[in-house]
């Protein structure tokens, strides 16, 4: 399978609280995504993970590195971000917040194929994207509000109006964490089987990682700006091999057959990212004495750990894995 | 004595639109000391009867039935009484702390005021409750000199704290937390869920968790209840009820979230279809029918009680037989 989306080395950064600090947001990310994939980007607020998806669609500029799409780089001129961002849809969390209340759920849905001057007869396109996404009969949607419908249907208008456009790639931004609990698996059934149907890749930004188990083909884990694990969903949350991702995944509420990881503090900082490995101060390996027994504790605090191979399509930033594998 | 009894609780929200039954008849009993979960989605009616213990619910709202807390009756109290037992007998955490504190005052002084005001009954002075105020953010995980920011100077989830140590200040016997780590990240969930498992341990609160988060109830909670359309559809122990429902419903939601490993649920999300009834239109017999998997004719008539499955585990369904009427593979071969 040939990459639709590939970023290197990509870095994001803003200005901070003060005028000698700088926000590294995302920290030197290397992310390739197939054609027809869903990967899950797995992290807590504040990893730059929302920051990394909004940079890929010039919503956020990149400070250096680079970001291709089908094959081209993505430049700064716009007619090439406008192409792009038809090719390239983006739903959100809250999908209240991201519909006008004031426009029709057909006049929403119209609204890109009218931008983008989408070939069709636009009441035809419509219904069949509303149908698509679930909203059926569609006629009986179209001239209604979105307050009039629930918030498990506004987060159906929502992806019926990225997918008039016919995209190749849909950024997914927490889509489930704001809606029901029943409903939630009802919308990423419908995400699985619009990649199913349409070869659509997905990047799903989540700090739920259930919802990589129940669609992901990847994940990548992101912690401070950077990518520390990344893999075939199913490898990585069966074994994971960063100690980060080993907390997270002993944290979720089901999983009583995992000692709790709780790692203490507040999500750290990403305008004071700290030097050598940039985990090791919430570190459990760290602070168990493991790394000092292991003879790396020099390099947790010292050398900050690139991501390396371990298994095909396996990788991992850590020097206790580093050790280990050599 | 139960620490807090509801006997068949109603409320109905008053509007121009006529009336809205949120809770339809709703008995609970919590124990000192003891976690119940309260589960359910949107409009079920879980907050309201948050609300309605403490009486915080719209003026005008019809509130039927009783509410007892240590065996006296909430909406027969007297003002003074009732401003007594909402912070040193039960005290509530709400979803949203951005919105709960208040921006242009430091956390610390929301917290001494709260215990000012009640000093007389915690029998301390100013430069008491400055101790206590620092006591209880350590309690709670966060730095004492934390007492000087303000709210937008913190993350969600030490506001969430904060709420917490506010909820704690006057030393309640009762903590109703409504959707207490919804917005919190997991790692942050995380560390919520074991303060409030600590404070459980350590003091003997008691608590009444909402959420529709069936996994998070069950990692806290000793005894579930699952409601829909403003009635309780399923009750048990916790892991009985998470690990095998009843209650169709029950079953939905405890497969909202995928045990990770499970290969059931892998590529395979299972949702419910329909969406949570309008408690203006509520559908006639079972409220669940129009989205049941299971449903049979008499369903959209007949609106079957609480029927009991195991001792203390009881569902209403009309698939729901009791025990001793069950016939078992086991009793036919025999």
């Amino acid at each position: 399978m040939s990459d639709l989306l590939r970023l290197r080395d990509v870095h994001v950064t803003f200005p901070g609280g003060s005028k000698s600090t700088v926000v590294r947001a995302v920290d030197g990310v290397d992310l390739a995504v197939a054609a027809g994939e869903v990967l899950a980007l797995v992290g807590e607020s504040g990893c730059g993970k929302t920051t990394l998806i909004r940079s890929i669609l010039g919503l956020e500029p990149i400070a250096s590195g680079s970001v291709e799409f089908d094959g081209e780089p993505v430049t700064g001129s716009r007619r090439a971000l406008r192409d792009l961002r038809r090719r390239v849809q983006m739903i959100f969390q809250d999908p209240s917040g991201a519909l006008n209340p004031r426009q029709t759920i057909y006049e929403a849905v119209a609204e890109g194929i009218r931008i983008h001057g989408v070939p069709g007869r636009e009441v035809d396109l419509v219904a069949d994207a509303l149908s698509r996404a679930g909203l059926r009969p569609a006629e009986r949607y179209m001239s209604r509000y979105p307050h009039e419908v629930s918030g498990g249907q506004r987060q159906r208008v929502l992806i019926a109006g990225a997918m008039v456009l016919q995209p190749q790639l849909l950024l997914a931004d927490e889509p489930v964490a704001s809606l029901d609990a029943s409903i939630r698996g009802e919308i990423l059934a419908l995400m699985r089987s619009l990649v199913d149907d349409t070869g659509i890749s997905i990047v799903a930004v989540t700090h739920d990682l259930g919802l990589a188990w129940n669609i992901a083909d990847r994940i990548a884990v992101m912690y401070l700006g950077r990518i520390v694990e990344i893999g075939g969903a199913e490898e990585v949350l069966a074994d994971p091999q960063h100690p980060y991702t080993k907390a997270l995944l002993s944290v979720v509420p089901e999983a009583d057959r995992m000692e709790q990881q709780i790692l203490v503090g507040e999500t750290p900082d990403p305008a004071a990212i700290p030097g050598g490995c940039r985990f090791h101060p919430r570190c459990p390996v760290v602070a168990s004495g493991e790394a000092e027994r292991l003879g790396i504790l020099d390099q947790c605090l010292g050398v900050d750990p690139a991501l390396v191979d371990t298994a095909p399509d396996r990788a991992v930033a850590c020097h206790l894995t580093v050790t280990r594998g050599g | 004595m139960s620490l807090l009894e509801l006997r068949d609780l109603r409320v109905t929200y008053r509007s121009e639109r006529g009336d809205v039954p949120a809770v339809r008849g709703v008995s609970l009993t919590i124990e000192r000391g003891q976690t119940v979960g309260l589960a359910g989605e949107s409009g079920c009616g879980k907050s309201t009867i948050a609300g309605a213990v403490l009486r915080l619910l719209p003026k005008g709202t019809l509130v039927e039935g009783s509410i007892l807390f240590d065996g006296e009756d909430v909406y027969e109290m007297t003002p003074g009484r009732l401003r007594a037992v909402r912070w040193s007998g039960a005290a509530i955490v709400f979803q949203g702390a951005l919105h709960s504190l208040n921006p242009v005052r430091r956390v610390g002084s929301q917290i001494e005021e709260a215990i000012m005001l009640h000093s007389a009954d915690l029998g301390l002075d100013r430069s008491q409750a400055r101790r206590r105020v620092g006591e209880l953010l350590e309690r709670v995980g966060l730095r004492v000199d934390r007492a000087r920011s303000y709210p937008h100077q913190m993350s969600g989830g030490q506001r969430q704290r904060v709420l917490i140590a506010l909820a704690l200040a006057c030393e309640p016997d009762l903590l109703i937390a409504d959707e207490p780590t919804t917005a919190l990240d997991v790692m942050v969930q995380a560390q919520v869920l074991a303060l409030l498992a600590d404070l459980q341990a350590d003091r003997g609160l008691a608590l009444l968790f909402i959420t529709h988060d069936l996994s998070v109830l069950n990692s806290v909670c000793e005894r579930l209840m699952v409601m829909y359309a403003g009635r309780v559809v399923e009750e048990g122990p916790s892991r009985e009820l998470f690990a095998d429902p009843r209650h169709p419903y029950g079953r939905a939601l405890s497969q909202a979230f995928p045990t990770i490993g499970d290969r059931a649920s892998r590529m395979h999300p299972t949702g419910l279809p329909g969406d949570p009834p309008d408690p203006a239109a509520l559908p006639s017999g079972c409220a669940f029918h129009p989205r049941c998997d299971v449903a049979i004719d008499e369903c959209s008539a007949l609106d079957v009680a609480l029927r009991d499955v195991n001792a203390g585990h009881r569902a209403a369904c009309v698939h729901v037989e009791p025990p001793n009427k069950r016939v078992t593979n086991k009793s036919v071969t025999s």
